[in-house]
């Protein structure tokens, strides 16, 4: 059976080329870039210019570029760092629908005398930046907001946000891991202070992210024991995967705009077809504002667990904010934010395309959902015959 | 992804018995959407008292339905007495075991079934209610549930009561008075499970014993606590008496008096010292939170 794979906000197939790329790093040069014979130093080369293609990607300087272990750890790095060279501010502000990788961190510094400010979003997952600008205050450390949603694909007017909080003298930082090679942004022509991205999620492998720090921001080190990546990132580095990332990021700069415009055509045909041929479905998020390639459908009265089981017999992949999906009792955290009431939100199905999905595979999908909901709805005590 | 067993994929897949019965001797509802998974089973009996159809209609993940359906297949043929027989972990066996997260959905197949039963020996009357003191409020699991699930399953830890019946698994507000009602039945057995002894320092120092609270608090317990919109403050610490105040959902709890302070103290002892016991400051609990750094 042929894998439809509509996950791609978990992660993504590694490109043909940029596996290409990576090959010789592990058997031919596997030298150590901190080496002083010619055999590792020439490996900082690659480095270079993965960094160069990282930072034309993004529309910013390579020395701007700091190479991580994924998004996780960026983000970690961002909150983390940044506190840490500025001790005498107590506060940083959020929102409800960060990624754990953020709202964790925050949450947990208000164990450690932070003030935390989680800023409420609409019931289309929107924020209200008058909320923001009213919180904002002297005592503000850090902003952290991430530029689109992993779960509804919701973007932030993150530029506008970056400019009102910078304004104020406050570090920004936004975790762009949704975000980075789905839409195009461009760093110079924003406020953005600290920015995070993951390898795997743009078709470079898994373990490898970045974090952009903006030339002047103060950020302590968050790694130490060598004088890789400047000094902000000690370790040796994964070549291998700071190298495939360059290329993903050339590939992404290469066919951004082309590519969205046709993996938009295919979520908006999933989408429309679904959210018509299915009863009780419907959509979460805005509508307008949003990555080309999610969408995230409620399908009421019935368990995402359920769908999801019934999806993958046909070899389609696809994932839930359902509680029984990952073994806690309770939904996920941004629908509920989003107000999104119970009916719903155990019953939500998110597909995420990317440009390796093709029009027969929506076409496929579009044949195979709405029995299962059916069938489904025939089984629950919610749904009347 | 769970393993799920190949029994389980085929009544999840081809549900047996799907729907309602018209006229019904008997109807078990348990469950609600907000919980993420309910059961409506109904039966019809025959001349001799024996079940002779038996439907269910169910909302939740394929474990829940898987359990549902092999529910209806067990009691059909059985008399109402044979049927109360029929525990939780008949179900799970029959579906050749169950993750153990999922163990809850076994148990929901047990209680609609007696809900089923007790409405037809109430004549139709009788809807399912909820029987003794409420102990988990996230989930309305009460006293008398959790003592089944323990007894019937031979359960030692709050973990296995949360996998089983739920209760504890949302702010973990309870955990404290289901290990109570854990160690009241299960007593020796609790004991006999090999753990490793508790890495304690030794002699502390006032201020050492003041921080070792505080950070105990801090990473053990406010996590659980604000999960559910509570939180909590070290107001004093006395010799060995902590005096602490409840904030937010947990200041307006009617049970923070058995529950709250039972976790808390149990965590205390586990990581500080066994001579601690915890009070409850009520009156800055009604004041504005102040912050302490």
């Amino acid at each position: 059976m042929k894998t439809v794979y509509f996950d791609n906000n978990a992660t993504t197939k590694v490109a043909e080329e940029v596996l290409e790329e990576i090959k010789p790093l592990f058997c031919e040069l596997y030298g150590n870039p901190s080496s002083m014979h010619t055999f590792g130093g020439q490996i900082g080369r690659r480095i270079r210019k993965a960094r160069e293609q990282v930072a034309r990607l993004l529309g910013c300087e390579p020395a701007e570029i700091i190479f991580t272990s994924g998004g996780t750890e960026s983000d970690n790095a961002a909150i983390k760092g940044t506190l840490a060279a500025a001790p005498d501010r107590r506060k940083v502000i959020t929102t409800r629908v960060e990624h754990p990788a953020v709202l964790t961190a925050c949450r947990e510094l208000a164990n450690h005398g932070y003030t935390v400010v989680e800023l409420v979003v609409d019931k289309e997952g929107r924020l209200d930046l008058a909320d923001l600008e009213e919180k904002l205050d002297d005592d503000t450390a850090l902003v952290t907001i991430m530029y689109a949603n992993n779960e509804t694909g919701v973007i932030f007017p993150v530029d506008k946000i970056a400019e009102l909080v910078t304004g104020r003298g406050v570090v920004f930082h936004t975790d762009a891991v949704q975000a980075v090679g789905k839409i195009p942004l461009d760093l110079s022509k924003s406020n953005i202070d600290l920015l995070s991205l993951s390898g795997h999620k743009l078709h470079a492998p898994k373990g490898v992210g970045v974090l952009y720090v903006r030339k002047g921001t103060r950020l302590a080190p968050f790694m130490v024991g060598g004088h890789q990546e400047a000094g902000k990132r000690a370790g040796t580095e994964n070549v291998p995967g700071i190298v495939g990332l360059g290329k993903a990021c050339e590939l992404a700069a290469e066919n951004i705009e082309e590519e969205n415009d046709r993996v938009k055509f295919l979520r908006d045909k999933l989408e429309s077809t679904l959210l018509q041929k299915c009863p009780g479905s419907r959509l979460n998020g805005d509508k307008d504002n949003r990555l080309p390639n999610t969408t995230n459908i409620s399908f009421e009265y019935i368990e995402g667990e359920a769908i999801l089981l019934m999806l993958d017999k046909y070899g389609i992949c696809a994932s839930s904010g359902s509680a029984c999906t990952s073994g806690s009792l309770e939904p996920s955290h941004v629908l509920r934010a989003m107000g999104v009431p119970f009916t719903a939100a155990h019953g939500s199905v998110r597909f995420s395309l990317s440009r390796y999905n093709t029009e027969q595979e929506v076409d496929y999908t579009i044949e195979k959902m709405p029995p299962i909901v059916d069938k489904l709805r025939r089984l629950s005590p919610f749904v009347s015959a | 992804m769970w393993e799920y067993t190949d029994k389980l994929k085929d009544h999840f897949f081809n549900p047996r018995n799907v729907g309602e019965i018209e006229n019904p001797d008997g109807v078990g509802e348990v469950g609600s959407l907000a919980c993420g998974d309910a059961l409506k089973l109904t039966f019809k009996l025959d001349e001799e008292g024996r079940i002779r159809d038996a439907k269910f209609k169910t909302f939740g993940c394929a474990s829940a339905i898987a359990t549902s359906s092999v529910l209806t297949e067990m009691i059909k043929g059985k008399t109402l007495d044979e049927a109360a027989e029929v525990t939780n972990k008949d179900i799970a066996n029959y579906l050749g075991g169950l993750p153990v997260q999922k163990m809850h959905c076994s148990v929901m197949g047990r209680e609609a079934l007696e809900a089923a039963i007790e409405n037809y020996r109430s004549g139709g009357k009788k809807k399912h209610e909820l029987e003794g003191r409420v102990v988990c409020n996230c989930f309305g699991v009460t006293e008398n549930e959790i003592e089944r699930v323990i007894r019937e399953n031979n359960l030692t830890t709050v973990e296995q009561v949360t996998n089983y019946c739920k209760a504890g698994g949302g702010c973990g507000g309870c955990q404290g008075d289901i290990e109570k009602i854990i160690e009241k039945l299960q007593g020796d057995k609790v004991k006999e499970i090999p753990a490793a002894a508790t890495r304690r320092v030794g002699k502390l120092t006032n201020i050492q014993k003041i921080q070792l609270i505080q950070q105990t608090i801090n990473e053990q317990i406010r996590p659980a606590l604000r999960a559910h919109g509570g939180n909590i403050e070290l107001i004093d610490v006395e010799g060995d008496k902590v005096i602490v105040a409840f904030r937010g959902m947990c200041a307006q709890c009617m049970l923070a008096e058995f529950t709250m302070k039972d976790l808390v103290e149990a965590r205390l002892r586990e990581f500080v010292s066994d001579r601690l016991f915890v009070e409850e400051d009520k009156d800055s609990a009604s004041q504005p939170h102040n912050h302490r750094g």
